[in-house]
């Protein structure tokens, strides 16, 4: 006897746990009578629980640590927060020794003057650096107490303190992009040109 | 929202604001499914340990267009699920065929499975039958194989799996139907 098709829709129905009641009440009479559709639902109940044996399976050893060190490097101001965040008594510390210093302080917290480190390429204007179109500015740029708008393409590092940075398009600049309109920013920048100098003095 | 939910939330939040190191939680939490989807969907070890890396490093690239209204889990499934789908797209023929001859890599999966107390010859066994079904489910053509993964190793609601894949329900549930017969027909006499 060829059993209805109906019955084996039952039967996914069932193992996806939307039949209703008077349909299974059908499919199980069926079932009894029925030894080929008793054995096909036997095998995909069987098939099921061989599947569900399949997940228990984890990750290689060590996959966490390995993914962290494919990451794309991340912005160096979130690097700093959480350092601060985890050396509360280093961090003030440092800022102590710094604000006893006091040249980086008091040059972040005095109305700075505008001034601007980059090659003849660029027109100023009320405060703002322009990068004209075509132009290419061979090296870095610092702007102080003023913005930067890029048109044209930068060969080097842009950092811009006290001020914005207007770009036309990505990729106009080759190196990093930086702003700093932040203290912590700031003293980051700050250990990072002194850093420089002095391995670059040792060189 | 329960606890876990939070954590989540709170860890996506610290990684969108460019704290890398939560994403670190993130990764621990899902890598195990996220690599078992893997190698259910792609049959090698090697390639499922690449493939759920890169997963979780687009993830992270693209943690800003996360949509916070879906669940976390859903959207990492939906990067995973697609990468799978285009690697065996991308895959020669001859790859198949290296497999097939090479046969070894269940091999070293053992070490990877949860321990339990068992015999030698159990151990063999539930290694034999691991391969088998592995085997089953790479004959399967793949959009059968990417829903009877999500249903049966990663254990997820029709609904979800829907979400994962961008199909209607029924639709998931006719794959889901015909992906069993077919698994049926290999797995259902042993
Ligand atoms: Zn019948």
């Amino acid at each position: 006897m060829k059993c209805p098709n109906e019955m084996i829709s039952l039967m996914h129905h069932y193992l996806d746990g939307d039949l209703r009641p008077e349909e299974e009440q059908r499919l199980k009479e069926h079932l009894r009578s029925c030894a080929a559709c008793a054995a096909h639902f036997h095998e995909l109940k069987k098939t099921v629980a061989f599947l569900q044996y399949a997940a228990h399976l984890t990750a290689p050893p060590a996959f966490t640590t390995k993914v962290m060190k494919m990451m794309p490097k991340e912005k160096k101001s979130a690097r700093l927060r959480r350092w601060m965040h985890g050396h509360p008594l280093l961090t003030a510390a440092s800022l102590f020794v710094l604000l006893t210093v006091g040249s980086f302080a008091s040059s972040w917290g005095e109305n700075g003057a505008f001034s601007v480190s980059a090659d003849e390429h660029v027109i100023i204007r009320d405060h703002t650096v322009i990068v004209p179109k075509g132009e290419t500015v061979k090296g870095d740029i610092v702007v102080r107490n003023g913005s930067i708008r890029i048109e044209g393409t930068v060969d080097g590092n842009v950092t811009v303190i006290h001020g914005k940075k207007y770009m036309a398009s990505a990729g106009q600049v080759t190196g990093e992009i930086e702003e700093i309109n932040q203290v912590f920013e700031w003293i980051w920048y700050n250990i990072k040109e002194k850093v420089n100098h002095a391995l670059q003095s040792l060189e | 929202m329960d606890f876990m939910d939070l954590f989540i939330k709170k860890r996506i939040r610290a990684v969108q604001k460019g704290d890398q190191n939560a994403y670190a939680d993130l990764v621990d939490l899902y890598k195990d499914k996220i690599y078992r989807l893997c190698y259910r969907m792609l049959g090698n070890q090697h390639e499922a340990e690449d493939a759920a890396q890169e997963a979780f490093i687009r993830a992270y690239v693209h943690i800003n267009t996360y949509n916070p209204d879906m669940k976390f889990s859903t959207w990492l499934y939906r990067i995973a699920t697609n990468l799978t789908i285009d690697r065996l797209r991308k895959r020669k023929p001859d790859v198949y065929l290296d497999e097939e001859v090479n046969g070894t890599d269940g091999l070293t999966m053992q070490a990877q499975l949860p321990s339990r107390e068992a015999s030698p010859e159990e151990a063999v066994e539930s290694l034999e039958l691991q391969e088998t079904v592995q085997r089953a489910i790479e004959r399967l053509p793949e959009k059968y194989r990417s829903v009877i993964v999500l249903k049966y190793i990663e254990d997820l609601s029709l609904q979800e799996i829907s979400d994962i894949l961008g199909l209607p329900v029924g639709t998931v549930k006719t794959r889901l139907h015909r992906g069993r017969e077919a698994l049926r027909k290999q797995l259902g006499h042993l």
